[in-house]
């Protein structure tokens, strides 16, 4: 079915961040005088989003609310933000730490992860987040490639998952741990606080300087680390400001983890750099718990994900009926693309819509959205943010065409916005593939219509999206076939109504090994210890043989359209089929 | 069902979800997120079986009260 387009009000057009006449004047001059810089042209996102603040005079200015897991409350000013992360950049010069060195962080949300990364940030260093559900092998993966000179976490994580390979890091030089007691050969950070002076001078990062390593998953090979540099601060400026509707004193919350892109971009420094409240809530999906937060802590901005509103769905409108969230006043959803059903779903409960936008690791910042002054086309991505050029293209012989309105190709931008992923960590040629004839292609399929709005269809390679996280099959391959059993694995994402998609994989047996539901289950939970539970798959089937092509290369593509029911395409190179 | 039963079959489905667990150290009050680390997908797929194998209804505003497997026990007596 057709879904009916939600249409804006005049009032709500011209109450928007972007309206048509801002759009019409925008260019990246207009993005650049959000900020403040240095007077020699330095720039540094920490500065941007903390100091400069309490330098014009809000230092008193809430900065974040954090909400605990058991009820606990702590709120921090932009003055406390500004001296504590001073704190944490003088803790690690303490230890040795020089600009331009690599700084992680894995910790579930508590403040001390927040003040790490803009501390981090302020010392000229380079933060790297990581997922707190991942398991061992792919933290140790990325600790590798990213050549970790530091690691923040806690106690808890570091003995389950790195105390037992530590060692065999050799850039790793330091380990801070959340809280005043720390395991051998750890520094606890609480103390290394409070001995810490409060005074420290912000690095003069220059713009093209590194900043950020954002871990993404690659369908083959190891998981890419996207190289984001202080500049990138102009489009997480911007994009909050039009896109999400950041002001000063706006009460927002973003429920993504910063262990990902948006909860770093947009959950720690796009908010700071728009100097709103922020909402930082510890705890994980909670039907009420959320109902509750945005109601008694009037939240006037959420930025969302398609799984956690699918949850909300599955209980009901009458679940929300007792709330009042008229203090909302827009809401946003990213991850994965948000069905036209769950866009009306929120228009219903909450009075307005849910505005998909669509952006990845590598383009550091959101891209296209539905912004408050556009009418919304359920199941649409929205528009270019101005500043922007996306195209869909196709692969000819001699390089790239642009396809026409109603055409399916590959979704395409034209470089140069500032978030731009600078490179992959020590892959220079992966990097250069993602160039061709002038655009950088993002590996997802879709179509624009007539309006210019963009609608996602699917993925043009194998990878996975599975409550929003991207998952590489090769990485979860790789974790099955250590299992002594597995003689060889694929993986592919199956849908799922909640989740978007869901991982199931295929393995083969080594010779003596039989298929049992006892063998099902130690595969999956060798797997999930060793990838963690967001990665691992949640089903794993037997096949005597896997479809390979004469290269021996085993073909997902033909698993999934197999398991769907869908046309089989292509299957010349196929060699051996599945058994 | 006593409450004794309740929580074998609770844990039998548990790890069934999650089988990296080893049923003999799930501790009564070990919290199926924050203590197991299971993430809301593994939640979601626990309460369809556990609807199942029941024969009871768990709303989402419950999934509180099956977070523990001595929460779910008594949740669950009182249900079944």
């Amino acid at each position: 079915m057709t879904w009916a387009i939600i249409q804006k009000s005049a009032a709500e057009r011209a109450a928007a961040t972007l309206t048509d006449e801002v759009r019409e004047a925008f260019t990246w001059e207009t993005a650049r005088a959000m900020l403040d810089g240095f007077p020699d042209g330095a720039l540094n996102i920490a500065h941007e989003a903390v100091d400069r603040h309490v330098a014009s005079g809000h230092g008193a200015d809430e900065a974040i609310l954090w909400l605990g897991k058991d009820g606990e409350r702590e709120s921090l000013s932009y003055g406390d933000l500004a001296t504590r992360t001073a704190r944490f950049a003088n803790v690690l010069k303490s230890h040795g730490l020089q600009a331009g060195d690599r700084v992680f962080g894995l910790a579930g949300r508590v403040p001390d992860l927040y003040v790490a990364a803009l501390g981090t940030l302020k010392a000229g260093m380079i933060f790297s987040p990581l997922f707190s559900a991942f398991g061992p092998e792919p933290l140790r993966t990325r600790l590798e490639i990213g050549e970790a000179d530091a690691l923040i976490t806690t106690a808890s994580i570091y003995r389950r998952k790195i105390a037992a390979w530590r060692d065999e890091i050799p850039s790793l030089k330091l380990v801070l741990i959340i809280g005043d007691e720390a395991p051998e050969d750890c520094v606890a950070l609480g103390p290394a606080m409070a001995a810490a002076s409060e005074r420290f001078e912000t690095v003069r990062t220059r713009p093209e300087d590194p900043a950020l390593f954002h871990f993404t998953s690659g369908t083959t090979g190891r998981p890419k680390g996207a190289v984001h540099v202080h500049d990138a601060v102009v489009m997480h400026a911007a994009a909050g400001r039009y896109a999400l509707e950041l002001t000063p004193g706006t009460r927002y919350w973003c429920s993504a983890d910063p262990g990902w892109v948006t909860g770093t971009s947009f959950g720690i420094i796009s908010p700071l750099v728009n100097r709103v409240r922020m909402v930082i809530d510890e705890a994980d999906f909670d039907l009420e718990r959320w109902y509750g937060l945005l109601e008694r802590e009037k939240i006037e901005v959420w930025y969302t994900a398609p799984t956690a509103i699918r949850m909300m769905m599955r209980a009901g409108k009458e679940a929300a009926a007792s709330h009042d969230f008229s203090q909302l006043r827009f809401m946003a959803s990213v991850g994965e693309p948000l069905n036209p059903e769950a866009v009306v779903w929120g228009n219903e409960v909450f009075g307005r819509p849910f505005h998909d936008n669509w952006w990845q690791t590598e383009t550091g910042g959101i891209m296209i959205a539905n912004t408050r002054a556009m009418d919304v086309h359920p199941g649409s991505m929205g528009r270019p943010l101005p500043g922007i050029e996306a195209g869909i293209v196709a692969r000819v012989d001699d390089g790239l065409r642009e396809c026409p309105p109603g055409e399916i190709g590959e979704l395409a931008l034209r470089p140069g916005w500032p978030s731009m992923m600078r490179a992959y960590l020590h892959e220079e040629a992966r990097y250069k593939k993602c160039f061709v004839d002038g655009w950088y292609l993002s590996g997802d399929l879709a179509m624009r219509d007539r309006e210019g709005y963009f609608w996602f269809v699917g993925r043009a390679d194998d990878l996975i999206k599975s409550s929003g996280h991207l998952i590489g099959p090769f990485e979860v391959e790789s974790a099955l076939i250590e299992h002594p059993a597995v003689a060889e694995a694929a993986v592919i994402g199956l849908p799922d109504e909640t989740a978007g998609e869901v991982v199931k994989a295929y393995v083969a047996l080594n010779p003596g090994f039989e298929p049992s539901e006892d063998l099902e289950r130690d595969i999956r939970g060798l797997a999930r210890k060793k990838l963690g539970a967001a990665v691992a798959p949640r089903e794993v089937v037997f096949r005597k043989t896997l479809p390979k092509t004469r290269s021996g290369k085993i073909m997902r593509r033909l698993l999934k359209a197999r398991e769907l029911g869908l046309p089989e395409g292509d299957i010349s190179t196929l060699e051996s089929d599945e058994t | 069902m006593t409450e004794d039963e309740i929580r074998r079959a609770y844990i039998e489905e548990l790890v069934r979800v999650a089988p990296d667990l080893d049923p003999a150290e799930i501790a009564g009050s070990d919290h199926l997120q924050d203590d197991l680390e299971l993430d809301s997908m593994d939640v979601l797929n626990l309460v369809i079986a556990l609807s199942k194998r029941f024969g009871v209804a768990i709303a989402e505003a419950d999934y509180p009260q099956i977070a523990t497997p001595d929460l779910a026990a008594a949740f669950l007596a009182k249900r079944v």
